[in-house]
């Protein structure tokens, strides 16, 4: 495992993405830079502003959207108590931070690489093809509600081609869901890689299809979490026989450290 | 100022470097916070409570956050005694500070059982007893409810552990917190530890379901403080056994009136969770804020509350 640190951190800027003029409610929240020595992709850190004071305990998993040598960028969208906080930072605020935390993605810069992201499940996708030594390899499938605008999509369009498709009408699921089978089974052909981050739903028909097409697939998870290095057992899921441990085969086991990122026949979700 | 203390038992005495120790089920087997601070420069740590055999837990959502505090139904998940003898305890410094093995079973032989096979364990400094987990049916807080089964559970872990002090961790969620330390006192308990959790709940109005798959769970942190004041408080008068104190202690100043209503050591539970080296600054901020506040000898300091009408 890599060598997690806490520290406190300066908030550089928070940046609204998304609807002008309306209340935003995606935010890019850029931070001072961790002295870590490395970090993957797919990997998150556990944020928590000061403004919690004592209402909200839990620090935030956000995951690494992208790092520069002089800032960290994560992205998160408002949802409860603790987002609704963190919108309110400004620069110069301090957050503390721990990490990195977590697996990261498997990064094959040879293997065709099929990337499928649902609404927020992009961010660690970011830093993935930032950094991909072979962006020529990594294509991306993109479903969302919200404009394409709420996420950090330009960053990526910059490597890759993304296909973006925004479910506004009825069918625009099926078409996605479509979508996803026929790209899946294309990247089957190659002998290709998949990466999946997204919302439930969303990751058990890509599990289905991985399992139905036999194609390598990893599934980024996000469950509820308390401390992100272990202790609470709080964001467990449980393993399936492929697990590679014998002894945690059909077992809890956290997402936090074991994941977040899993073989999709490893997990059940 | 040496803030070293010996937690004075009936049968076997437990000393600590210093009173800060970390909570069972917030700090993991110890090693998952090693990269955030020096597990030697604690007190000593209560590992995740252990039961003879492995234990899958309770299904998820286990945890939820509400004001001030949050609740978790986990249910002991853990990887069972023989795993931690095995994988955990060898890597865990346990020369240099004291590893307290937190232990749960279903019956009284069990406990005898799990007593028995770490009374052996040279790395294993104190068992705590766990008659108070709210979060399983079987035993769990109905051992540590009803004075005789306590009694009858904190006899059983004394006889089958002779070489270990033996805490007893009660809950809060009884009528009489008195009545169940004196039992356990009676027991053969050489301190006790409180509190766990109390029984709590929470709903979704949207979904209008309980946050909890298990319903209710327990809840922990700066919300439940005044409780634990309270408890503390209660059973440091009613025996002569050395108290540990905890619920929602976050800071020294936390930890010092803990000490003050009549604790002798103090356990960091949810304050892990807001920071993963929350223990380590507390340790090493208690001498500084003991300086601030004049307090130039902890023992005695200990317990030295202020009635004015006593």
């Amino acid at each position: 495992m890599l060598h997690a640190t806490t520290t406190e951190l300066e908030v550089l800027d928070l940046v609204p993405f998304g609807q002008t003029g309306a209340e935003s409610r995606f935010f890019a929240l850029r931070l001072s830079r961790p002295d870590w020595e490395r970090w993957r992709p797919g990997q998150f850190v556990m944020v928590r502003p000061r403004n919690f004071g004592l209402e909200s305990l839990w620090g935030k998993p956000l995951g690494i959207c992208h790092m520069t040598a002089r800032h960290m960028i994560c992205f998160f969208q408002v949802r409860g108590r603790g987002t609704r906080r963190m919108a309110e930072l400004r620069a110069g605020d301090t957050v503390r931070v721990w990490g990195p935390l977590g697996n990261g993605f498997a990064m094959e810069p040879d293997t065709p690489t099929l990337l499928l992201a649902g609404g927020m499940g992009i961010v660690p996708f970011v830093g993935y093809v930032v950094t991909h030594p072979k962006p020529w390899n990594v294509s991306m499938l993109f479903g969302h509600r919200e404009p394409a605008s709420c996420y950090p999509v330009d960053n990526i369009n910059e490597h890759i081609a993304v296909d973006s498709l925004r479910e506004q009408a009825d069918g625009d699921l099926d078409n996605f869901i479509y979508t996803i089978q026929e790209r899946m089974r294309d990247c089957a052909e190659q002998k290709g890689l998949v990466l999946a981050c997204g919302p439930t739903p969303f990751m058990r028909t890509v599990q289905q299809f991985a399992a139905a097409l036999d194609v390598r697939c990893q599934l980024s998870l996000e469950n509820r979490m308390a401390c992100g290095v272990g202790a609470c057992l709080g964001c467990v899921a449980r393993t399936t026989s492929a697990w590679p441990a014998q002894d945690k085969r059909e077992f809890p086991v956290q997402v936090c450290t074991h994941g977040p990122v899993f073989w999709s026949d490893q997990v059940e979700l | 100022m040496d803030c070293a203390v010996t937690l004075k038992g009936q049968s076997r005495d437990l000393r600590l470097k210093n009173p800060v120790l970390t909570a069972s089920g917030t700090f993991g087997y110890g090693l998952e916070f090693s990269a955030y601070g020096d597990l030697t420069a604690l007190g000593g740590l209560v590992v995740k409570g252990l039961s003879l055999q492995p234990r899958a837990g309770n299904p998820t959502p286990r945890i939820a956050e509400t004001t001030a505090g949050m609740l978790n139904a986990v249910g002991l998940q853990n990887d069972g005694v023989e795993a931690f003898c095995r994988e955990k305890l060898p890597r865990l410094p346990w020369r240099d500070t004291a590893v307290i093995a937190n232990i749960y079973a279903a019956s009284v032989e069990e406990f005898a059982a799990l007593a028995a096979r770490l009374d052996g364990e040279e790395g294993v400094a104190a068992l705590e007893v766990n008659v108070s987990c709210p979060n399983v049916r079987a035993g769990g807080a109905l051992f540590g409810q009803d004075p005789q089964l306590a009694a009858a559970v904190t006899a059983a872990v004394r006889r089958a552990a002779p070489h270990k002090h033996v805490m007893v961790k009660l809950s809060p969620n009884v009528t009489d917190i008195a009545l169940l330390a004196r039992s356990v006192e009676d027991a053969g308990a050489d301190s006790i530890s409180c509190i766990n959790t109390l029984l709590g709940m929470a709903v979704d109005l949207r979904s209008r379901r309980p946050v909890l798959a298990n319903v209710v769970g327990g809840l922990s942190g700066p919300a439940i403080k005044p409780v634990a004041l309270r408890c503390v408080w209660q059973v440091a008068r009613a025996v002569r056994i050395p108290v540990v104190g905890l619920g929602g202690i976050l800071t020294a100043e936390d930890a010092l009136e803990f000490m003050l209503a009549g604790a002798r050591a103090v356990q960091v539970g949810t304050g892990n969770f807001l920071r993963p080296d929350c223990a380590f600054a507390l340790a090493a901020e208690l001498p500084r804020a003991c300086a601030r506040l004049g307090i130039d000898d902890l023992p005695a300091f200990c317990g030295s509350l202020v009635l004015d009408h006593p």
